[in-house]
């Protein structure tokens, strides 16, 4: 069987999508670059939006690559199913293209927070997180100026009773994140969103962990098993 | 020449730490009495034509689409 093929879309200011295309390789899938200015996926099975700040962020994080013209596809694909992880940027873009609730702001503390960072695994049933165990505890870089996830009442309610809340911090909440929040997913489960950066802990030699690897092969096995 | 401001401000139940530290400083400064402080932001966009209804609407329709995200933001557009 051929490798599960897993796009990684670079827009002007993408910073992590050469390492996010290096997790998908080592997690056994083929990665493929996705331009932003492209009208084209490319047919593939499953998409990462990397970290970074699209088009500077000049306006807010992810406002306006929320209108690149490949979201117009990744945006319709999602819909019907295709796994989407946003990580840290790609979370805003996700939740700027409403394909998630709520938003990301300016972090409470109002520094740049570059840190390992303990995290509980609240859902691993999503498509990006069945290679751990719900309560499991990861240690994964977190590294943003706009990280504090933010929703109304019913939202955060919402997302609660119906276990979309992915991740939460331990220890310390990096940002003033509501509810300790550090990733959610849509009511399918296909699109995540993590602010914590799983790509960068996924070797030994260059990460606090391999902990992050679990959310590239829980895609690939996912797209391989079905 | 049409020129329609768009003020962004967070919704009120929304944290502004940027506000907040502005707000902190001001004692030192020798302004007492300040009770809160909240920080936005205000486009001035300029539309060809008239000042009109439908330059406000279309002002109004890019603070919806791209200025605001109306998830965490309130605006208001108005003609200067």
């Amino acid at each position: 069987m051929d490798a599960a093929r897993v796009g990684v879309i670079t827009f002007p200011g993408s910073l992590d999508d050469r390492d996010a295309a290096r997790a998908v390789r080592l997690a056994g899938a083929e990665p493929v670059a996705l331009w932003h200015a492209d009208h084209d996926l490319q047919g593939v099975d499953a998409v990462v939006l990397p970290g970074g700040f699209s088009y500077g962020d000049y306006l807010r994080a992810g406002a306006i690559a929320r209108f690149a013209p490949i979201l117009t596809e990744l945006v319709a694909a999602a819909k019907d199913g295709l796994p989407v992880l946003g990580i840290c940027n790609g979370f805003q873009v996700l939740c700027e293209a409403h394909l998630l609730p709520g938003a990301l702001l300016p972090n409470a503390g109002l520094h740049f927070v570059c840190r390992d960072q303990r995290l509980r695994v609240e859902n691993a049933d999503t498509a990006w997180t069945t290679g751990y165990t719900e309560g499991q505890e990861l240690v994964i870089p977190i590294k943003n100026a706009d990280g504090r996830f933010t929703a109304d009442a019913r939202t955060l309610d919402e997302l609660a009773a119906e276990g979309r809340i992915v991740a939460r911090y331990l220890d310390l909440n990096p940002n003033g994140s509501l509810g300790d929040i550090a990733g959610i997913s849509n009511a399918a489960g296909n699109v995540v969103g993590l602010m914590p950066h799983p790509e960068h802990a996924v070797e030994s030699l260059t990460g606090p962990s391999t902990d992050g690897l679990g959310f590239f092969t829980s895609v690939v096995k996912r797209l391989v098993g079905a | 020449m049409a020129r329609v401001v768009v003020d962004v401000m967070l919704k009120p139940e929304i944290l502004d730490p940027q506000g907040q530290a502005i707000a902190r400083k001001l004692p030192q400064l020798g302004f007492e009495g300040v009770a809160a402080v909240r920080q936005g932001k205000r486009f001035e966009v300029e539309v060809d034509g008239p000042a009109d209804e439908a330059a406000v609407e279309k002002v109004r329709k890019i603070a919806e689409t791209l200025l605001a995200n109306p998830v965490i933001e309130n605006f208001e557009v108005r003609v200067l």
